[in-house]
């Protein structure tokens, strides 16, 4: 960033090096996001693919540097990736083909989007590195992800379901060997939901707010107590 | 009701005031059907339809529903506008056990009634599953005049009801073992009325 940062206001016209909406794209072989061949440069054995479709840039990395290469992307001068914006994984039909956890990354300095992505082969364990030291929000979408695929975070301070109940017994709905409308008849997931304790959802740190600790099951209880805080 | 205004400079003399007859029922019912204090359960799209029929142009309070009681111990129907998630089950059966009896149910649109099209493994389908519904509202979502409709059928339905058939308030029996009881002197402790209806008195039903 050599110019200081100027907002430009509202009824003034943008200085004309501001970068506008790009226009036709290709599929792929786009322009590369120049933060790609830094990754390669200085991570060169933990690249393994750097993809370009739809002109954003996909670099696929090895699972034991990726820690390393986000906390390398957010600190480094030239690359300033300081915003999270997205934590998720992509499963698919195909039995041969490896589970993918993605991380959206955006440099606000640069304008750059960059979309990392880990390969977890079929029947290795689904764990990966938690990037919660190097962005605070990854709290929340990672423990969505771990909700909704089962992968570990490892490094995760407070790794628990997020969007079904802590208690949620039939599995991580967005794995593809999950049925539709779940493991359970009709019947037994509503009596499961109902027997839950609307007010027993929190952790307990919330529940220095909420005052139900004392409310819950023994098991969470002693769980939260020892301050281990996993899923199921 | 026939009430006739009194004539200006007329002096009455004991006796000789206007009076009615009527059936208990009917005049408790009307009185029931024509403020019904809607507790707003909105959690999707539905929502934004109910909003758009207590607002200026549908006017839910035409009806005698002025006050959106966003507590449940001082509404009289419970108004589910979206679909119901599972975790949010036992949320909805607490609510609907804390309001007051008399108490009526409105299920709004498809995905209240039946799940809609969320045939999946986080939708309850129909809330009727979880509490008793009285009347059930199609679309998706429906548009306010659907939601008034079904409004006016409710008010039919109150008007019908008799104060001698114990069957239709009668509710789950309280099971003092579950985790959702709370001891009568606690609701009525949480049930004094408040705020501007500080000078009320407490009804005794």
């Amino acid at each position: 960033m050599s110019a200081p940062f100027q907002p430009y206001l509202a009824g003034h016209a943008a200085p004309g090096d501001t970068p506008a909406t790009p226009k036709q794209v290709p599929h792929r072989g786009g322009d590369v996001n120049p933060s790609a061949a830094a990754i390669k440069e200085r991570f060169a054995d933990a690249v393994r693919r750097v993809d370009v479709v739809w002109g954003e840039t996909t670099v696929i990395v090895d699972r034991a540097r990726l820690a390393e290469i986000v906390r390398w992307l957010h600190d480094d001068a030239g690359q300033r990736y300081e915003y999270l914006s997205d934590v998720t994984a992509v499963e698919f039909r195909d039995r041969e083909r490896p589970l993918e956890v993605v991380w959206h990354l955006r440099s606000i300095a640069y304008r750059r989007f960059l979309r990392l992505k880990v390969l977890i082969e079929k029947g290795q364990p689904l764990e990966v590195p938690s990037v919660y030291d190097v962005y605070r929000g990854a709290d929340w979408i990672e423990r969505e992800c771990f909700d909704m695929f089962g992968i570990r975070f490892v490094g995760h301070p407070d790794l628990r379901r997020i969007l079904m109940w802590e208690s949620y017994k039939e599995g991580f709905p967005l794995r593809k060997d999950f049925p539709l409308r779940g493991r359970f008849s009709r019947s037994e997931q509503l009596r499961q939901a109902l027997a839950a304790n609307p007010e027993a959802r929190y952790s307990k740190e919330e529940l220095s707010i909420a005052d139900a600790f004392e409310d819950l099951p023994l098991e969470m209880r002693q769980r939260l107590g020892r301050g281990e805080a996993v899923g199921e | 009701m026939g009430l006739t205004p009194r004539p200006q400079g007329e002096v009455r003399t004991a006796g000789d005031e206007p009076w009615v007859t009527t059936r208990l029922d009917f005049l408790v019912n009307w009185a029931r059907a024509n403020s019904l204090w809607p507790m707003p359960f909105g959690t999707a799209c539905c929502a934004i339809e109910f909003m758009a029929t207590a607002a200026a142009k549908f006017d839910l309070a035409r009806f005698g529903m002025e006050r959106m009681s966003f507590s449940p111990r001082q509404a009289d129907v419970l108004i589910c506008a979206g679909r119901v998630p599972f975790k949010l089950a036992p949320v909805l059966r607490r609510i609907w056990q804390q309001m007051p009896q008399p108490k009526w149910c409105i299920s709004m649109g498809a995905c209240a009634s039946t799940g809609g099209m969320f045939d999946n493994y986080a939708v309850v389908q129909g809330i009727d599953s979880i509490i008793p519904v009285d009347v059930y509202v199609p679309g998706c979502p429906p548009r306010p005049e659907g939601l008034l409709y079904g409004i006016l059928m409710l008010q039919k339905k109150v008007m019908a009801e008799r104060g001698a058939d114990e069957s239709i308030r009668t509710e789950m029996r309280p099971d003092p073992k579950s985790q959702l009881y709370i001891p009568p002197s606690v609701i009525d402790e949480v049930s004094e009325p408040f705020g501007n209806s500080v000078h009320q008195q407490r009804s005794g039903l």
